[in-house]
């Protein structure tokens, strides 16, 4: 009887063993599960810093599309008099804002050293992104066409772990609202459903923010890098591949990196920029999404409920017996029935 | 030989230390109405760089951790078959049953939207790569069972024509007879939720300091949990014999605290192993609050295994309870600083709960003392020190 008991523990440890062991390469226990790939028709945006003017046309936009209200930080109470809309970051009331990059004299721009230089800053539409993995009720989703992440805040808890979870601090709830909700970019889906462009992309007077297909958007961006910086070349504007006339400047100073084509599996959103992307704030990530790793994870513990189901089978056998012996040690009774179930995970 | 008894400890319930506990809970409270009434925000420090905060990292984590002395015992006296352990099991089960239904009181609190709670059990929401989903599933399942095992105190406690009079005798029968089918859920539920709060952190990646960010996170959490449910037992047993000079269980509690030193350094060899295989232990010496944190949280899980390791010190009263206040210490460190301090979100933003946030906490936990006396002065929740 208690070998069955011995069995089934020592069977548990030995699968224990066996799922710790079997990746051995890297000491880790599970392996990531498989990336995601970008879907065919993936709309997405590059933002090319170098274009940007820093006019904030698209912040403006932005806020009139979504019915967002203007936001006035505290400590620029005193300066912006309630006229401006002065938000430093995304929040709950701002999906999308330009910053800047300041440094020394700040006398030429795109320039690491006493340069300055824009970044824009929402979502970025990842190919595999740690919001809908992390969401327990499906608020956050991908659209399987456009590869577009959209929120719902019907089927929102307000758990808030998109936001803990983001590589990209993108969700942002609303702290202070007695109901508040998560903001977050969702590329205008509204008016895309429209047959519009994202309100930014829409209003982007340099074509710093391109609209299109993400395939296309990354040919475009190819071609920018192969120039050579200071020789004229025709950029875009709202839409690649659009009706709207493009303009022609210098080709911009380009790091040598395309950010967002591989940065936590990739993303619809892509920057290029004329210093180096950390300086812009954009985190370093590896290529492959952190929510791939977590469902490895759970993927290798919890495929098909097997390994819960053999334990909690195994389990409940073992505390029946407990049970039984339990009662026998103060009532004096005979032996327990026997249960031949062989508990071999 | 005789059949465990349970008793309750009579004496009076509102004693001055119940109600100096019970301002506490007003105080909290009324900070929670004001969080009902006027947001998150208008009571808390948490930010878009911090969406966690105490309630998550406390009153949850380290809390329902609080709360496996019920599942650690549970494991030994039924799975490991150590019957000698039972006299302990029912008042670990009453600290399991406040440590994990307050967590669902804080989870309420916290929700940003806890009017859409009830998505959380509706299919059409559900989100199965979600670790959240998982945990908060596993715990409501597992808080209904705690309360099911807890259940013949309530039954025993009643007067037999009550009982006959609305048939709870027969529930009795039913409940004993399949008690072991949620001994068997309450072993699984909180295995699997226990390690999945580890799994929960996989997703931070680079936000997470490496000196905690390790794919290891769910043994470490579940281990720790473990080894944590323990050290409730030996804080519990202690505290109440003291408190209201009950006999010592030190047969029992010698052996158990052999057993909570070992669990701990299982824990301790999964975390430096990883480390070491990673490659990250030389950030414990960066002199930076995480690697300082770090250090402090290893001397708090090494002190109890140094107290306890020679015979005399695990048959010494005062070492078991040093060593159990430390693990307990360590183990919540260890899960407040995995969850928060050593989460760095970048862009400059940095969390400290605010006042009115912690005394939530606070109200939260008093409101735990205050049950578990309650129910252990009017319920057979500790062993009858005398046979009747």
């Amino acid at each position: 009887m208690t070998m069955n008991r011995r069995q089934f523990l020592r069977g548990a440890a030995a699968g224990a063993v066996a799922v710790v062991a079997a990746p051995t390469a890297e000491a880790t226990p599970f392996g990531p599960r498989e990336p995601k790939q970008l879907p065919p028709k993936a709309v997405g945006m590059l933002y090319d810093s170098t274009l940007c003017v820093g006019c904030k046309a698209c912040v403006s936009a932005c806020k009139q599309a979504n019915g967002m209200p203007a936001e006035q930080p505290e400590q620029l109470a005193a300066w912006n008099e309630g006229t401006w809309d002065t938000a430093e970051d995304i929040s709950g009331k701002t999906l999308n804002v330009i910053r800047v990059y300041q440094n020394g004299t700040m006398e030429q721009k795109d320039r690491e050293k006493d340069g300055y230089a824009f970044v824009k800053r929402h979502c970025l539409h990842c190919v595999d992104p740690s919001c809908i993995s992390v969401c327990p009720v499906s608020a956050m989703r991908k659209n399987p066409e456009t590869g577009i992440v959209t929120h719902n805040p019907d089927a929102c808890i307000g758990c808030r772990y998109c936001v803990y979870g983001c590589p990209f601090n993108v969700p942002q709830y609303q702290f202070d609202e007695t109901f508040g909700q998560i903001a977050k970019c969702q590329f205008c889906n509204h008016l895309q459903k429209q047959g519009k462009l994202p309100a930014c992309c829409d209003v982007c007077p340099t074509g710093a923010s391109l609209f299109g297909l993400v395939t296309e958007l990354q040919a475009e961006a190819q071609r920018r890098l192969a120039l050579k910086p200071g020789e004229m070349t025709e950029f875009p504007r709202g839409k690649l591949g659009g009706d709207r006339p493009g303009h022609e400047a210098p080709v911009g100073h380009y790091q040598p990196h395309l950010y967002g084509e591989h940065e936590s599996g990739g993303t619809q959103v892509r920057y290029l920029t004329g210093v180096p992307y950390q300086k812009l704030g954009l985190p370093e990530l590896p290529g492959q999404s952190y929510a791939s790793v977590s469902e490895g994870m759970q993927h290798t513990l919890y495929k098909g409920m097997v390994a819960p189901l053999a334990l909690l089978g195994g389990l409940v056998v073992l505390a029946r017996r407990g049970v039984k012996q339990n009662e026998d040690a103060s009532n004096h009774d005979e032996d327990p029935p026997n249960h031949d179930k062989d508990q071999q995970p | 030989m005789t059949a465990i008894t349970h008793q309750p400890l009579g004496g009076k319930v509102f004693t001055k230390s119940f109600l100096i506990l019970g301002l506490f809970v007003l105080i909290g409270a009324y900070f929670i109405l004001r969080r009902f009434l006027f947001g998150l925000g208008d009571v808390s420090h948490m930010s878009n760089g911090y969406p966690l905060g105490v309630w998550v990292a406390v009153d949850v984590v380290v809390g329902t951790a609080f709360g496996c002395g019920g599942y650690a015992m549970a494991l030994l006296v039924y799975i490991f078959n150590r019957n000698t352990y039972h006299p302990l099991m029912r008042p670990a089960l009453l600290s399991g049953v406040f440590g994990y239904t307050l967590a669902g009181l804080a989870v309420m609190i916290d929700l940003g939207r806890y009017w859409n709670a009830f998505n959380l059990l509706l299919p059409w929401y559900a989100q199965l790569n979600s670790v959240i989903f998982e945990v908060a599933l596993c715990v409501m399942a597992y808080t209904t069972v705690l309360w099911i095992e807890f259940w013949p105190a309530f039954l025993e406690r009643m007067p037999l024509a009550f009982k006959q009079r609305f048939n709870l005798d027969r529930l009795q029968v039913f409940l004993k007879r399949y008690l072991f089918l949620f001994i068997g859920l309450g072993v699984l539920l909180p295995t699997m939720h226990q390690s999945s709060l580890g799994s929960v952190l996989l997703v931070m990646g680079s936000k997470l300091s490496p000196l905690w960010y390790t794919s290891w996170l769910p043994l470490l959490f579940l281990t720790s949990a473990l080894a944590m449910g323990y050290g409730v037992v030996l804080l519990e047993a202690t505290l109440t014999s003291r408190g209201f000079r009950l006999p010592s269980e030190s047969a029992l509690l010698t052996p158990l605290s052999r057993i909570a030193a070992g669990v701990l350094a299982l824990f301790l060899i999964v975390r430096f192993g990883a480390l070491l295989a990673g490659g990250h232990l030389g950030l414990a010496f960066a002199g930076d609050v995480r690697g300082n944190l770090f250090l402090i949280e290893t001397v708090l899980f090494l002190a109890p295994i140094v107290l306890l390791a020679s015979p005399t010190g695990r048959a010494s009263q005062r070492r078991r309870f040093l060593a159990a206040v430390s693990l307990l210490a360590g183990g919540s460190l260890y899960r407040i600083d995995a969850y928060l301090m050593a989460v760095n979100p970048g862009n400059g933003w940095t969390y400290f709960p605010s006042a009115p946030e912690l005394m939530i906490t606070v109200g939260v936990v008093c409101l735990e003392i205050m049950l578990y006396l309650l129910f252990i002065k009017t319920l057979p929740v500790l062993p009858g020190a005398h046979q009747t």
